[in-house]
């Protein structure tokens, strides 16, 4: 994917998504003019394949846009959108207008209600994809009993469709949309955290203690650099996650994404926070847009404990002779796939 | 601001020494426990390492004028990281291929070159490196060894000390003052090749925790070098030593240093059928961390490849790379001792001491961790 597509992106999201818009948005003022810039902008069907209307774009060519995603915080689900598009052209299925989002938990009930507790955006979009084990559907929030998660300033739903809704689409095949939302989440997560460094630094680089930068002292400096550390690993291993042609991620690379990037939430969060001292915990400073954000994506579609049993139950069934050999044979990006 | 490392691929020419690699180290290997295998690069065997050079796997990368396979970084990375990621005892020709042959095409003269390098990529001559001395660690433009110029070239005093392989190498390449004084810091200080079988030179090895001798003191008592001992220019020892840690700090060398013990550990898992959440748990964050090391590691060898210094990613990936190293005893040690109800076999036990008290040098040797995180908040813009 070539870097001007990125460039561009990043300056329409810098443009569009600017923290006082993420605030509007997450006091619930209207999404409705963001929604309609980003729909504009014509990346919408960036993963939809050229012979069905869209610019065809691989996941891995998409990877940059998820993480500008996080860097700006979009309050709107983009990625997901883009994503659940592709795969909905894939299977011949006409996409409603609006926003998609990829429900993170699913819970069918006795009588075929279907619940989705802390659907990611839930509060923002117009669909949620809900996968099911034989199948997956489409449902529409607008029919959905929808309940305030209580979060302050969170843009999560917890949504219930009563059985038989009426709109559903259906659609046959299972599809691993939780791994899909997990490696969407990964590099969402090393957007967010490249941002939270990025205003640590200056911040660290701005505040005069003792009468120097506090960036001056060694102990600042070193956490710092442990915190750069965790970022540059969580974009990577978000990389390895969002890999390969197709728009859906290889299951066991997306468990080392979302496993790594949210092991790296915590550290960083931590980090960012220290050295902004008190005025990093308060609603006038961007930082906690992200910070937020950056435990929020920790935990949706599984933390860094759930996916380190996926991978580690993969390790102990494989029969590879060495990691090295389980690494490279399920977890390595063949060239193809990256270039 | 620095820019996030990139994942690369590793070329198909590269990916094809691979089998041959992996056939050799299957035979060689066999018979090796291993708590042995888990020294990796301070295992020493002189015989394995002239069956490397044998196939050409000792400077691989390095010019074939010089008698290396002229092979690019990529091609290193893959023989490398098989070497290590199974055990394989490495350590003889370890330092000289990866760093003094290195050094000296990068500094020195063509007859140092003509003289130096064949003879390391036929596993003929091991090298140690001198930096370290007594009341010189990490501040290491304090080293007070001095090469005083004579008629015939130079006069060697002083001492070094925590020197990996110095009683059982041919060469070593020593950072000395050649001028001034220590207050003059990184000024007036060169690199010079000593021959250790000269006269003058006293090695006593140094044995560590674990009862091994890996390292040395090394005494320098008026040692006569000629004028050909210095390497490079004379008063720029610092700068050549500073671009040999960029080297030092790069490659797949800082990710595999407990594998051989997380391996056995695995196959011990998977004998006793072993499925419980802490052990799965724990098996894969270990190998989430690795895998993205990996593909850190393997792009900054592609910016070395691309002619690039990358002294702050290098430094990044390492200091994460050895605390994973690091982690992986501390962390197994736990969860070994808490499943109490499976025995574990003895060989893992030894591999697991072994790797625990050896454990800690992985973030001292080649720049402590302090250290690199200095360079890395100096590559964020805060020094």
């Amino acid at each position: 994917m070539n870097n001007l597509l990125t460039q561009s992106f990043d300056r329409l999201l810098a443009n569009c998504s600017t923290p006082e818009v993420v605030r509007q948005v997450e006091r619930g003022e209207t999404h409705g003019p963001l929604w309609a810039r980003i729909h504009e902008s014509g990346y919408l069907d960036a993963l939809v394949p050229e012979s069905a209307g869209g610019a065809g774009l691989s996941l891995a060519d998409a990877f940059p846009l998820f993480v500008a995603e996080g860097r700006h915080a979009l309050p709107v689900p983009l990625a997901h959108t883009m994503l659940v598009r592709a795969v909905l052209a894939s299977a011949g299925i006409e996409p409603p207008a609006g926003a998609l989002a990829i429900a993170s938990q699913v819970r069918v009930e006795h009588d075929g209600a279907v619940s989705c507790p802390a659907t990611p955006y839930g509060r923002v979009a117009d669909w949620v994809v809900v996968g099911m084990p034989e199948s997956w559907l489409l449902l529409p929030t607008a029919g959905a009993a929808m309940r305030n998660t209580g979060i302050h300033g969170s843009l999560r739903a917890d949504l219930r469709w009563p059985a038989h809704s009426h709109q559903t689409l259906v659609a046959h095949g299972a599809i691993a949309w939780r791994e899909a939302g997990a490696a969407i989440a990964a590099a969402q997560l090393a957007g967010a955290m490249e941002r939270a460094l990025g205003m640590t630094v200056a911040y660290a680089n701005e505040r005069i203690q003792f009468g120097r930068s506090i960036g001056k002292f060694q102990a600042i400096q070193h956490q710092l650099s442990v915190m750069a550390e965790h970022v540059f690993a969580a974009h990577m291993a978000a990389e390895l996650g969002c890999s390969g042609r197709g728009p859906l991620p290889h299951g066991l690379r997306a468990a080392v994404a979302k496993a790594r990037a949210s092991e790296a939430a915590t550290i960083t969060t931590s980090i960012a926070h220290a050295v902004h001292g008190a005025i990093g915990c308060t609603a006038e400073v961007d930082l906690q847009i992200y910070t937020r954000r950056i435990h929020e994506w920790r935990a949706d579609f599984g933390s860094e404990q759930h996916w380190s049993r996926v991978l580690g139950r993969a390790l102990l069934a494989s029969d590879a002779e060495s990691t090295l050999a389980f690494m490279r044979a399920d977890l390595i990006p063949l060239l193809e796939e990256i270039q | 601001m620095m820019e996030a490392l990139s994942l690369v691929p590793v070329p198909t020419e590269a990916e094809a020494l691979r089998a041959d690699v992996r056939a050799f180290l299957d035979e060689t290997l066999r018979d090796m426990p291993p708590e042995r295998r888990a020294q990796s690069w301070l295992g020493f065997d002189a015989t394995f390492s002239k069956a490397l050079a044998q196939r050409g796997w000792i400077g691989l990368a390095l010019p074939q004028a010089y008698g290396g396979g002229g092979k690019d970084a990529f091609a290193r990375f893959v023989l490398v990281e098989e070497l290590l990621s199974r055990g394989a005892p490495v350590s003889a020709h370890w330092i000289a291929e990866r760093q003094s042959a290195q050094m000296i095409l990068r500094y020195g003269t063509e007859a140092q070159k003509r003289f130096y390098v064949p003879r390391v990529c036929s596993g003929d001559a091991f090298f140690c490196i001198g930096m370290s001395e007594p009341q010189s660690g990490s501040d290491l433009a304090s080293i007070k060894t001095r090469a005083t110029p004579t008629a015939s070239g130079w006069r060697l005093k002083g001492q070094k000390v925590w020197t990996t392989n110095a009683h059982r190498s041919h060469f070593m390449i020593a950072l000395v003052r050649t001028s001034g004084t220590t207050d003059d810091r990184h000024h007036g200080l060169s690199q010079v090749v000593v021959d250790l079988s000269l006269p003058g030179v006293t090695v006593r090895p140094i044995e560590d925790l674990t009862g091994e001798r890996h390292f040395s003191e090394v005494f320098f008592d008026d040692v006569e070098l000629a004028h050909d001992a210095l390497v490079g220019q004379e008063g720029a020892g610092w700068e050549q030593v500073t671009a040999e840690l960029a080297y030092e700090r790069s490659g797949p060398e800082r990710l595999y240093s407990s594998i051989v013990l997380f391996d056995t550990w695995l196959e011990h898992l998977r004998h006793v059928k072993a499925d419980d959440d802490i052990s799965l748990a724990l098996a894969g964050r270990i190998v989430a961390q690795l895998v993205t090391l990996r593909s850190m590691a393997l792009s900054v060898t592609a910016k070395v490849a691309a002619g690039e210094s990358p002294m702050v990613d290098a430094s990044l990936v390492k200091d994460l790379g050895t605390e994973l190293e690091q982690f992986i005893p501390l962390a197994l040690g736990d969860a070994i001792a808490s499943a109490t109800e499976r025995d574990a076999p003895p060989a893992l036990l030894r591999t697991l001491a072994y790797v625990t008290q050896i454990a800690p040098t992985y973030s001292l040797r080649g720049g402590t961790r302090e250290i690199l995180r200095g360079v890395i908040a100096r590559g964020l813009g805060l020094r």
